[in-house]
């Protein structure tokens, strides 16, 4: 749905975004984590036909990123909902849907149908007829969310969209979310939250101007520093240690009556490791497996690059 | 904070462009009248001879209103949005960029061209009140109000929402964008004192000469306003 190869934006000598190649199938949720200033909302902008690339190729739905006309065609079906809301204040809420619904050239009775379901998911369908400009941080937020989906667009685009909202309407965005995602909606949600994207996203990847890693949330972990079982035992002897050394698996050190070994895949690896003590005579008191966390892994990825 | 700045900057700016609209041309309409029939009443009154020239010099002035009243929704158009960030979402919709350009103009031509149009109207119902009594017919309506509000006054209204369109997509700031297309005041102030001084005469065919000049200066305006509108800039660039 989302392909870009080697997407790249410089501003003067500033290059905001280098070199990026991923890919977003349809129906995924992509999270693109970063810190401020790593080039999210210059990539989000170019994929959204709103500046120009430098270099480099992006489509969706292969239609090309940066050709004049496929840019038109590009725009009516994605959806935007960006940092700043950026809603008509002096409109009530059913206004500023109706009228993107008009500039999406919407009918009106795809207009009236999506208004009240999309305000009703929201929470918001008895505020309609009040102005936005009276509207607190979170309804505002969901309001542009509202708005963004108003033509049922096959990409939905988020950047940061629970920044700045109190618990309970970052909740509420988040649940919603994942009800697109129920929907099988393709979603690329820019964000540093890393529980949101933990929680939210098929797939992530770290950007710092450059994209430094992409995976789930599971591989991204795994791929930093892996995972480590920790093997308490009643008495660790020479017998368990040299059961353990015929395996293949990773470094392994031993503490007390505790072994730890680094493994790949704890599910596959950890019957083997247990079977082998065991039928070395040791007696295994607990099996822990210890994995390093999403935050672990973008702090890695981000430090890698300073 | 942000948001309460915002808030009173957009209500400032509705009430300016309301006033302006409002109040500029039911000025004008009311104001020449009184002038005329308060001099008209004293030292014998304005000579019958003179009042047709100054009738048309006064006429002119719904040129100047045409030209003047876009300024506040016009400039505020383009800039305005960036301000109240409400731009990235709408350029983010299929719209073309003729098509923003188009729709800002139109928003800004239509009150400007109505509020014309009821201030000459108030304007010629007043005169012709006066008229009537000092030149024995309505010297209203004659063929050059009608070339000035049919034809000039719009064309002026394009010419001034087109430069103040530009202006507000080029510059970052509202007051900069007001002051720079307010500047279209001053072309039509000069023809209107060259008419005073008696430097050209505002008779029918010169305003339909000065209107053809108009007519060819919007279409080369709207074709700068197109080439020049750059969304990468106005996105990245301003503060």
């Amino acid at each position: 749905m989302i392909e870009t190869v080697n997407l790249t934006k410089k501003f003067g000598d500033l290059t905001a975004v280098d070199g990026v190649s991923l890919r977003v199938e349809e129906g995924e949720v992509f999270g693109f984590l970063g810190p401020n200033g790593a080039g999210k909302t210059t990539t989000v902008r170019m994929l959204c036909c709103l500046i120009s690339k430098t270099s480099g190729a992006a489509r969706i739905a292969n239609y090309e990123v940066g050709d004049d006309a496929d840019s038109l065609k590009i725009r009516k079906i994605i959806g935007l909902v960006p940092d700043s809301v950026g809603l008509y204040d002096d409109l009530t809420a059913y206004d500023n849907l109706d009228f993107y619904g008009k500039l999406y050239k919407c009918t009106e009775t795809q207009r009236r149908e999506n208004i009240q379901r999309f305000l009703k998911m929201l929470g918001l369908w008895e505020k309609k007829d009040v102005a936005a400009g009276a509207f607190s941080k979170g309804m505002k937020q969901k309001l542009a969310i509202a708005r963004a989906l108003i033509h049922e667009p096959e990409v939905l685009f988020l950047d940061e969209p629970t920044v700045n909202l109190d618990p309970e309407s970052s909740k509420t965005v988040r649940d919603f979310l994942l009800e697109l995602k129920k929907e099988k909606k393709t979603i690329f949600l820019n964000t540093h939250n890393l529980d949101e994207a933990q929680r939210i996203c098929d797939r992530i990847g770290i950007l710092n101007t450059k994209l430094m890693a992409v995976g789930t949330p599971e591989e991204l972990e795994r791929s930093v520093t892996g995972r480590k079982t920790v093997i308490q035992l009643e008495r660790v002897d020479e017998a368990v240690l040299n059961a353990l050394k015929k395996l293949s698996i990773g470094k392994m050190f031993k503490d007390d009556n505790r072994i730890t070994i680094h493994v790949v895949d704890p599910g596959k690896e950890n019957p083997a490791i247990v079977r082998a003590i065991v039928e070395a005579g040791g007696n295994v008191q607990s099996v822990s497996v210890l994995g390093s966390t999403l935050e672990d892994a973008y702090l890695k990825l981000v430090k890698e690059t300073k | 904070m942000d948001n309460c700045n915002q808030g009173s900057q957009g209500n400032h700016t509705e009430k300016t462009i309301r006033y302006t609209i409002i109040v500029l041309p039911l000025l004008i309409s009311i104001l020449f009248p009184l002038v005329i029939k308060f001099e008209g009443n004293k030292n014998g009154g304005i000579p019958a001879a003179v009042l047709p020239g100054l009738l048309n010099s006064f006429s002119f002035f719904f040129v100047i209103i045409a030209a003047l009243l876009p300024t506040p929704i016009a400039s505020y158009s383009i800039v305005g949005e960036k301000v109240e960030k409400s731009l990235e979402p709408l350029l983010a919709t299929p719209t073309t960029d003729g098509e923003i350009l188009l729709g800002k103009s139109i928003a800004a031509f239509l009150p400007t061209i109505t509020a014309t149009y009821a201030g000459a109207t108030i304007f010629m119902i007043l005169i012709d009140n006066v008229t009537h009594s000092t030149l024995g017919y309505l010297y209203f309506p004659n063929w050059t109000i009608g070339v000035i509000l049919l034809l000039l006054a719009p064309l002026a209204a394009v010419l001034s929402v087109e430069l103040n369109v530009i202006a507000s997509a080029r510059v970052s700031d509202v007051r900069a964008a007001s002051q720079l297309g307010a500047l279209m005041f001053l072309p039509f102030t000069a023809i209107y004192v060259a008419g005073e001084i008696g430097l050209i005469s505002l008779d029918t065919n010169n305003l339909l000469i000065i209107s053809a000049i108009v007519a060819a200066l919007d279409v080369v305006l709207f074709r700068i306003s197109t080439a020049t509108f750059r969304r990468d800039e106005i996105l990245t660039k301003w503060k």
